[in-house]
């Protein structure tokens, strides 16, 4: 939170295309340990494809990328292994494992990394899911009979399951109705608090922007165009950056920062 | 290094974490835990102190919160002490969601369970039946509209789906269909030779092959090919709502993706059973020629004495009736599949095994059928 404190996270020059396309060209980006980000940008300006090249999902074709002080593009497999361990990520549509219930869901990491004992790794589970606001008669279901919202949360606890330092959300709030919106929301300024995590969040929720979010990032012709506090986004002169912290939507923002 | 140190002083006893307390050295502190057996009679207090754990996440938290549930149970007083503003907020946290026990699993009951097996699969079969049954309403219904408005047959889709189930189908068919035909002259020569009465092999090959390899054949490999292509496509679309954004723009997913699919193999496989039949006879050719000296001509000659026109009819009337089967079964397991994965693979074995199965019964039906006929 504090200003001073060290990049947990270091992109630099990140470059990534598909085929003839850019996508991304020179991008620098740092998360700061223990803040949460917001990253906003229009549809497709590659706001998902930033989260996935920084956790490896996507080739990158220039640049580099610092997690944990480890360079993921040139360091060995076991270093980056250990770096995988230490983070745990949300996916758009949950990405939950349809054959297995939302417990089993949420040991799937523990049984690869761990070796704990069943009795163990069932109260471990059981605590995740209770943590994340579900019900504990959520954990012996299947994916496909729990609401968006529920999904949602099951997949926070799968992220959360090994005690992550950095949680990657990819729009944790969409497809949700604004309460519940604002519960999630909640959920996670309570759990970054209570377990200091760092969140990096990619989002089109103008109200996460402005009630969790330390710090917003702005992605726009393939680069950041803008970091730093809500209000240096409200004087940040750029057309789509002011119709989006400014337009008829923003009404949130303009409350909360009065 | 041990998790933590244990001393007891009179009837209060200080458990002291240290090092590291998260969930990578959850397994070993959880076994020290599990190992320490305080004597319960003397104690009357217990202070957990965390002062000098080095650090604890959930998990850690956790074990702390349950060791002193342990010794609060036993009618201690324990409290957990020295916590920073921060852990104790993680402490709290995770004691407030502390899961409840489990309760005990059910006993096993053999017998009953086996018992009761055995009756939700008969009870399961019957539905099987009635769906069946319903479903061939919906496509009956359906084939209705489309005979009252041919407008709504959709010539496109099925003949994509004759391609695709038919013509693309007849490289395979008619290569296992060419090799199980010489399978048979050669194993029929062996045996009729010892009797000497190895011309007869044409006979055996021309009417085994026209009354029911050609078509059983052509049609297993129907139900392994486009059967379970069928329920993987359509539970497919069922898992990403795609038959409800059909129903919901008014459209019948029975119309439009069962009739035309069942239409295509009712047209293929009589089709693709003639090349079948071709090709197993001409294996068989192959195999005479080079087993018995039997030159084509001679065979081609023996064949037209051996077989009518009559067992060709016998097998290929079958053929429709194999079709619509396969195409039914698939649909119906296709439309059952749920939301996960795994229910789309067990509905496409399924729809394989049962559209297999069902081939084969049908057979037997239709043997029982001609023979009683004098067919």
């Amino acid at each position: 939170m504090s200003q001073q404190s060290e990049p947990i996270i270091r992109v630099r020059g990140l470059t990534v295309a598909f085929g003839e396309r850019t996508v991304l060209e020179g991008l620098d980006l740092d998360v700061r340990r223990g803040e949460v980000l917001g990253v906003v940008g229009a549809s497709g300006t590659g706001k998902s494809v930033t989260l996935r090249a920084i956790v490896g999902l996507v080739p990158v074709q220039a640049g580099s990328i610092e997690v944990l002080g480890v360079d993921m593009r040139r360091s060995s497999d076991a270093e980056r292994a250990a770096v995988e361990e230490r983070w745990g990520i949300l996916f758009q549509q949950g990405a939950l494992f349809s054959s297995l219930t939302v417990k089993q869901n949420v040991q799937v990491p523990l049984r690869e990394h761990l070796d704990l004992d069943e009795e163990l790794l069932d109260q471990v589970a059981r605590l995740k899911i209770a943590m994340v606001g579900l019900k504990p008669d959520a954990g012996d279901k299947f994916p496909s009979e729990l609401s968006g919202g529920m999904i949602k949360r099951a997949a926070l606890a799968r992220a959360l399951a090994l005690d992550p330092d950095i949680v990657f959300l990819d729009e944790p709030t969409s497809g949700l109705d604004p309460i519940s919106a604002g519960e999630f929301d909640q959920l996670i300024r309570n759990l970054q608090h209570t377990l200091g995590l760092t969140v990096f969040m990619v989002t089109h929720d103008l109200d996460s922007l402005a009630s969790i979010c330390d710090r917003i990032a702005v992605i726009g012709d393939k680069k950041v165009l803008v970091a730093g506090s809500l209000n240096d986004m409200l004087t940040y002169d750029h057309s789509w950056v002011r119709a989006y912290f400014c337009g008829p939507r923003a009404r949130g923002i303009a409350a909360a920062v009065g | 290094m041990a998790a933590f140190t244990y001393t007891v002083d009179g009837s209060r006893a200080l458990l002291e974490a240290q090092g590291p307390w998260t969930i990578d050295h959850a397994a070993d502190i959880d076994s020290a835990l599990r190992a320490l057996s305080p004597d319960l009679s003397r104690l009357k207090h217990v202070d957990i102190a965390v002062g000098s754990a080095e650090r604890i996440d959930t998990t850690g938290a956790w074990l702390l919160v349950r060791t002193r549930a342990a010794f609060q149970s036993a009618g201690l007083d324990a409290t957990i002490k020295d916590a920073s503003a921060d852990r104790q907020t993680l402490i709290e946290a995770v004691a407030a969601r502390a899961p409840a026990p489990l309760p005990a699993p059910p006993v096993p009951r053999p017998i009953a369970d086996a018992l009761a097996e055995t009756g939700a699969q008969a009870r399961q079969t019957g539905r099987d039946v009635v769906e069946v049954v319903g479903f061939l309403g919906e496509v009956a219904a359906g084939l209705w509209r489309i005979a009252l408005d041919p407008r709504r047959l959709r010539l496109i889709s099925i003949v994509t789906h004759i391609e695709r189930a038919g013509l693309q189908a007849l490289p395979i068919v008619m290569l296992i269909s060419f090799l199980i035909g010489a399978i048979i002259a050669q194993q029929g020569a062996f045996q009729l030779r010892r009797f000497g009465a190895e011309v007869f092999v044409v006979n055996l090959v021309g009417i085994l092959v026209l009354r029911e390899v050609g078509l059983l054949l052509a049609a297993i490999i129907f139900a392994g090919r486009s059967g379970s292509a069928y329920t993987a496509e359509i539970g497919a679309m069922k898992m990403r709502e795609e038959i409800d954004a059909l129903r919901v723009i008014g459209l019948n997913p029975i119309e439009i993706l069962v009739i035309p699919r069942l239409i295509a193999l009712v047209i293929s496989l009589p089709l693709v059973t003639v090349a079948s039949n071709f090709a197993a006879l001409l294996g068989g050719l192959v195999a005479c020629w080079l087993y018995l000296g039997i030159d084509p001509p001679v065979y081609i000659d023996n064949l037209r004495q051996a077989v009518t026109v009559a067992h060709l009819q016998v097998g290929l009337i079958k053929a429709p009736f194999m079709a619509m089967i396969i195409g039914i079964i698939a649909c119906v397991e296709g439309l059952k599949v749920q939301g996960s994965t795994d229910s789309l693979g067990r509905h496409t074995t399924a729809s394989v095994v049962k559209a297999i199965f069902m081939v084969i019964v049908l057979d037997g039906i239709f043997a029982i059928v001609f023979a009683s006929l004098n067919i």
